[in-house]
């Protein structure tokens, strides 16, 4: 009696096994190839700022160009596939409601209201992907966009065939040490020791940096941002590094930030931006233009609350053409005239991207620094729109 | 008479060292030397232990983070309009837990096969609740991409547990077969399998399938994970059944020739009942092995219950609170391997495994 009613479940569930994986032997096929990925992203998800992580070997991969321009693929799809982070502390967040937000995430966003005036469930998919995953996923069209803290680098623009957009956010390796310890650059950390997170270029450029300033140090390596942080912390180090971002949001976290300070030097360049696939630039100049036009609204003092009025009240020019008011510049790019009074008017204009992602009123609370406009000593810049 | 009144006299009561909690305690916790300071180091490192995690538990610990997050913990970024078709699988998930602890209990043949049937279509039935229909008003479809938490837990598990179960069993035979292209051809698979860890498996899937796939073939990375997970779970089924085919006296199949039953027969009437009741514990074990493996796709870029606890950790205010959200999603894993390991206790029991 037992015997049959197992075998029938049995069977049952063996159709449905059958009914499902039709196509499942290829993942056997293939599964010798590329071992090492699993001990690199083990390390790489193990931090807090993926800008930082050891440089993965991502398989080269000719993959043909689609006949069309990708900005036609999306337009008939209904919906832009934007590869984001879903754990990186202002930047890509799973929220509780959730729904994804973050300073990247935005950017996504963006791009969705530059195509189809909205940015919802039904025209944006917000893909979360590793670090090791996302130049698979930009390489195989299963992305439209990547915008997931990605630095910018020589060999991510050849070897993953993608090409890079407008840098978003200029981050940098920065020094923490404890105020009382009277240290003001890297020279004040001769003899000391300084706490790093393992397996990343933090790491390297840290070493890279002493060596330079002729700097005798011990590094203490921790396999985790929570545990490099726990022991500074406890006074187990002298200094403390990572991305500037990192420091500035973690040295919130720790029990007295007053009693930190961190140093001016940057030791390191990590401009992140979006990426596409290589050789679409059609695609690629709707999504730089996109972000340009968050910028160059700032440059024009135009937000998210104005952005109407200014559209149909200022007799400006430049304004006028880059609110779509006057020629074709919207159209030329593919989308409607008008693509960047919805972005600011949805998403809003730099200024209001950043501080609702990163700005004072968060807990991270990152100077603009660098992500200041050029007028204000930033690099950020947008070239004109005419 | 008198002899019985002696016999009682000769019963003294024990001597009360001997009997009662006293009694209980010299016997299991100071018989011996070793025991007594087995014992005692024991009691101080609970006395210094508890109190602390409790005086944590209950003051310092941010639970804040786990509670505001808990519809994420649950479903990850499923929209939060349709929580309500999780919540309802769930239900019918525990109402027919409830019915079975009675229905299985009856003598009624048909109603515990009507009931079988009904747990076997189950996951289908839900699998659509949850996944919807195109252009459906009541249950709009729901993008795969967007199924995390528990729930993606849940469905890895629940896939791998029911689609590995035959492939196993199938690969067991097939190793076993006297056909060698089919033995050679299973022996390979399961021993190419069981030769690379899951992550390697999880990272081919994700990673490098994409690239065989034809360019606008999109299989969405949670079904990638499944197939994947499923594949691996069946190559150690394998090895597993077969062990339990092994201890199946010769005798058993040699008896079903004897009365005609032929080569299906044999093994779907005689073998195969015989040899999975053995190796319930194993086959258990390896279920409770994959639903835990599940929260390797958290490396992969899944949102599961533990790539959900990574996002929590990262959201502004919680940065902190590795504690809490570690402890809790370790907590949801020991609750539910321990109901998976009382189950498959009570099915041993009834099916008398290692009684006869």
């Amino acid at each position: 009696m037992f015997s049959k009613k197992l075998m029938l479940v049995l069977s049952v569930l063996l159709l449905i096994v059958l009914a499902a994986c039709g196509g499942a032997p290829a993942v056997e096929e293939v599964q010798k190839v590329e071992e090492p990925a699993a001990t690199e992203a083990a390390v790489e998800e193990a931090q807090v700022s993926e800008t930082q992580e050891v440089k993965e070997e991502a398989p080269v991969v000719e993959v043909a160009e689609p006949s069309g321009s990708r900005l036609e693929t999306v337009k008939a799809r209904g919906k832009l596939i934007c590869g984001g982070n879903a754990n990186l502390a202002g930047f890509g967040v799973l929220a509780d409601d959730g729904t994804f937000s973050g300073f990247d995430i935005d950017y996504c966003k963006a791009v969705a209201v530059a195509i189809f005036g909205v940015a919802d469930d039904s025209t944006l998919e917000i893909r979360p992907l590793s670090a090791s995953d996302r130049p698979i996923a930009l390489q195989t069209n299963e992305i439209d966009v990547l915008i997931r803290n990605t630095t910018w680098t020589t060999s991510r623009d050849t070897e993953w065939s993608a090409d890079f957009g407008p840098t978003t956010f200029y981050d940098g390796q920065g020094m923490m040490v404890l105020k009382s310890s009277g240290i003001t650059d890297l020279q004040g950390l001769e003899g000391g020791s300084v706490c790093v997170q393992s397996g990343t270029t933090t790491e390297l450029n840290l070493a890279d940096q002493m060596s330079a300033a002729g700097v005798n140090y011990e590094p203490k390596v921790y396999p985790d941002a929570p545990t490099t942080l726990a022991a500074y912390q406890e006074g187990t180090c002298d200094g403390f590094t990572t991305d500037k971002s990192g420091l500035i949001s973690q040295m919130q976290e720790l029990e007295n930030p007053d009693d930190h300070v961190i140093l001016a030097v940057t030791m390191s360049k990590e401009p992140l931006g979006p990426a596409y696939a290589h050789g679409d630039n059609a695609w690629g100049d709707l999504v730089d233009w996109t972000v340009y036009c968050t910028i160059g609204a700032e440059e024009l003092g135009i937000t998210s609350e104005n952005v109407e009025d200014i559209a149909g009240s200022s007799a400006d020019p430049v304004v006028l053409r880059m609110l779509g008011g006057e020629g074709d510049l919207g159209t030329g790019l593919g989308v409607d005239n008008d693509f960047c009074v919805k972005v600011i008017k949805e998403v809003g204009n730099y200024e209001e991207i950043y501080n609702r992602n990163l700005g004072p009123d968060t807990p991270f609370n990152v100077p603009r620094g660098l992500n200041d406009l050029w007028t204000n000593g930033g690099l950020l810049y947008s070239p004109p729109f005419r | 008479m008198t002899t019985a009144t002696n016999i009682e006299q000769a019963y003294e009561a024990p001597p009360r060292s001997e009997v009662g909690v006293l009694g209980w305690l010299k016997r299991n916790l100071f018989g011996s030397v070793i025991d007594s300071v087995l014992t005692i180091i024991s009691v101080s490192l609970l006395v210094w232990l508890v109190p602390a995690f409790l005086n944590w538990a209950f003051t310092t610990a941010n639970w804040a983070s786990v509670t505001t997050n808990k519809i994420i913990l649950m479903q990850g970024p499923y929209p939060q309009g349709e929580t309500w078709r999780v919540f309802f699988s769930a239900g019918i998930v525990a109402i027919m837990a409830v019915i079975s602890l009675f229905v299985y209990k009856t003598d009624n043949k048909r109603l515990r096969q009507t009931m079988t049937l009904v747990w076997v279509a189950s996951p289908v039935v839900l699998w659509y609740i949850l996944a919807g229909f195109e252009n459906s008003a009541l249950l709009p479809k729901v993008d795969y991409s967007r199924w995390g938490g528990l729930l993606l837990t849940f469905v890895l598990a629940i896939f791998g547990i029911i689609a590995s179960f035959p492939l196993g069993v199938l690969l067991a035979l097939g190793r076993r077969s006297d056909l060698p292209i089919i033995r050679w051809l299973s022996t390979a698979y399961i021993e190419m399998v069981r030769g690379v860890p899951l992550i390697t498996v999880l990272f081919m899937a994700q990673v490098m399938l994409p690239l065989v796939l034809p360019a606008d073939a999109r299989v969405p990375g949670m079904f990638r994970a499944m197939v994947a997970m499923a594949l691996f779970s069946a190559a150690y089924l394998a090895e597993n059944v077969r062990g339990g085919l092994q201890a199946i006296p010769k005798g058993q199949s040699e008896a079903a020739e004897a009365i005609g039953l032929n080569k299906f027969q044999e093994m779907y009437l005689i073998i195969m009942p015989q040899a999975l009741r053995t190796v319930i514990p194993p086959l258990v074990g390896q279920f409770i092995g994959l639903f835990k493996d599940t929260s390797l796709v958290a490396i992969v870029g899944l949102l599961d219950l533990l790539g959900i606890g990574k996002s929590i950790l990262s959201q502004a205010g919680f940065l902190q609170a590795q504690k809490e959200v570690y402890l809790f999603i370790a907590l949801i894993y020991f609750v539910f391997s321990f109901a998976m390991s009382s189950t498959s206790i009570r099915l041993e029991k009834k099916l008398g495994v290692g009684q006869r």
